[in-house]
């Protein structure tokens, strides 16, 4: 089966950020194709690599990095809700006149219209929010 | 951006009011986005969803949140061929609301409607 996923949620506030983390990592280990995981919403925040949760805890934007890494995975984040929650990579960060970005690995920014191709393009949207 | 050829059922759940979160106003980017890929889009409007489409929604500094009032938008929809909008008749009587009170013409379910609605569809994204 040929999956979409996207996390309207964002880390540590919400549980679906961990259950779509479970449930991409689950497929994929069923051999199941992830055609892209999309973060929306407060989602975006997933993709912070300033987080910093405390060290006997999970640490979800590294496990999404590392699955990433691991799969290949096509990690979107979308650019409207990042820019307003202050997520930048450095492109957008130079563009906007920022002294800073904080994109972790493995994740990229970019438009809406990624979410919709891959309602197109998967079998099966599966949306994990609130 | 289109993909050539493929045309997928697509539903927009709909089911917060429109300030409290900004699950309806990143909702309705995604409707608008969405509708350069010539898809089959439904709207659904559901629980304090059915706020959304409310008429006369007051939002500026002086009259009350001070948070832009997006509601006009939908009424865009139909100049981008988004046209089908249907709302729970169930979550409008519950909030006291009639079709009048709306700001576009919507189509009125009951929950075997809804559901039929959400059985037919290819991918349902709900906000």
């Amino acid at each position: 089966m040929k999956f979409a996923i996207l996390v309207n949620e964002g880390p540590y506030q919400h549980q679906a950020s961990d259950s779509a983390y479970q449930f991409t990592k689950a497929a994929l280990e069923k051999g199941h194709e992830i055609f892209r995981v999309f973060f929306y919403h407060d989602g975006v925040n997933n993709a912070s690599r300033l987080t910093v949760p405390p060290q006997d805890d999970r640490n979800i934007v590294n496990r999404w990095s590392e699955l990433a890494k691991e799969h290949h995975l096509d990690m979107v984040v979308c650019i409207a809700a990042a820019q307003r929650r202050g997520l930048l990579d450095e492109k957008e960060a130079k563009r906007h006149g920022k002294d800073a970005n904080n994109i972790a690995e493995g994740f990229r920014i970019s438009g809406l219209g990624q979410l919709i191709e891959a309602g197109i393009q998967s079998e099966r949207l599966v949306v994990f929010g609130d | 951006m289109e993909e050539q050829g493929v045309i997928k059922k697509f539903l927009y759940v709909n089911r917060k009011a429109p300030y409290g979160s900004i699950y309806a106003l990143e909702s309705l980017e995604v409707v608008l986005i969405g509708a350069a890929f010539e898809q089959d889009i439904s709207l659904a409007f559901i629980d304090d969803g059915v706020y959304q489409l409310k008429k006369n929604q007051q939002t500026s500094v002086s009259s009350g949140i001070g948070v832009k009032d997006f509601s006009k938008t939908y009424r865009a929809l139909e100049g981008y061929d988004v046209e089908k909008l249907y709302v729970d008749n169930k979550s409008m009587e519950e909030r006291g609301l009639t079709v009048d009170d709306l700001i576009v013409d919507v189509q009125l379910l009951d929950d075997a409607q809804m559901a039929q609605l959400m059985e037919q569809q290819d991918v349902v994204l709900s906000f």
